[in-house]
């Protein structure tokens, strides 16, 4: 039992661990400037090898693009400001995260719309089926 | 009572479901099909070109810029030695390029020099002119990610069109030789 919950945690931890980034050393100025980076460029896209992270992928696009992104953050620029300057270049197909505009609205709505079309169509039904018994009896026998 | 009189409609509710269904996936893969995902429009198209000061291929030392090319309508066909698809492009550039009417600018992205030269020599110059960047860090301002490219860019810096992957004579008769022609025209005027 015990060896079986070990090796459940194993697989977690592998699986935690497939999150992985490429390796380029990048000189940051500490820990938490690092970890802005890994946050900011894994919700960026890999142009070349789109469904990649800027984070994770080793093309040479990605590396020349975190070198830039690495030199932006020196300079002080902030999330907002290196997004903008890669949308402005790349369309916002290089943000994973879709803004709101209206290309998008069907994207952002749609899946609710739908969602909330469908608890209409139960609920019509259900109150239906639910009418007195009368009509259940008139209804059955003619089962879609 | 109303019930029965909804019934025969009714009947075909979920058939109409499933007929949105169908539809949604036919349209679906007819996307998929005609439209690649790998070619993203650029956002750049009608907006000024970036500025960029990049030495010439043949010359080094010598550097052309924006203002260089400006006055009269051009295209910037961005390849390297080491793209395959480059090389499907090339001869469809050497046949075009004095059929195009206006320059054919090269733009060695992301290539040594001496690579890109012996590239050349090889296969022949299509280009009136190439330029060099073999950090591709000015290339990232154009939107370039992955060559060959081409853009169409008009008299006054102005980005008009942008072709993503090689140019083949059915895109240059439908998509490029039209601007052209258009370009020409407002310039004449």
């Amino acid at each position: 039992m015990k060896r079986l919950l070990a090796l459940a945690l194993l697989a977690f931890a592998l699986t935690l661990s497939l999150n992985a980034f490429a390796i380029d050393p990048l000189p940051f100025q500490n820990n938490a400037q690092r970890l802005r980076f890994q946050h900011l460029t894994r919700d960026l896209r890999c142009m070349v090898c789109q469904d990649e992270s800027l984070l994770a992928s080793n093309a040479d696009f990605a590396k020349q693009l975190r070198g830039q992104i690495f030199d932006m953050m020196q300079e002080g620029k902030s999330d907002r400001q290196i997004k903008d300057w890669l949308v402005a270049r790349y369309s916002t197909f290089i943000l994973y995260d879709p803004p709101l505009a209206p290309s998008t609205i069907a994207l952002w709505f749609g899946t609710p719309a739908i969602f909330i079309a469908g608890g209409i169509i139960v609920i019509v039904l259900l109150r239906r089926r639910t009418r007195p018994a009368a009509s259940i009896a008139e209804e059955s026998g003619d089962d879609w | 009572m109303n019930t029965a009189a909804r019934k025969p409609a009714a009947r075909f509710v979920p058939l109409i479901i499933f007929a949105a269904l169908v539809a949604f996936f036919v349209v679906g893969l007819v996307w998929n099909q005609t439209h690649d995902a790998r070619f993203v429009p650029s956002p750049l198209i009608n907006k000024p070109a970036p500025a960029f000061r990049l030495p010439r291929l043949e010359n080094p030392t010598q550097f052309v810029t924006k203002a260089d090319l400006l006055g009269h309508p051009y295209l910037l066909n961005v390849f390297a030695s080491w793209c395959f698809a480059c090389g499907d492009e090339h001869p469809t550039l050497m046949a075009y390029r004095d059929k195009f009417g206006i320059p054919l600018i090269g733009y060695d992205y992301k290539d040594a020099p001496q690579d890109a030269r012996a590239w050349l020599k090889r296969h022949g110059d299509p280009y009136h002119e190439v330029l060099s960047d073999p950090s591709g860090d000015t290339a990232i301002n154009f939107g370039v990610y992955g060559a060959p490219e081409t853009y169409l860019i008009d008299a006054h810096g102005i980005i008009r069109y942008k072709h993503i992957g090689p140019l083949t004579p059915e895109v240059i008769a439908k998509e490029l030789e039209p601007r052209i022609h258009a370009l020409q025209r407002e310039g004449s005027t």
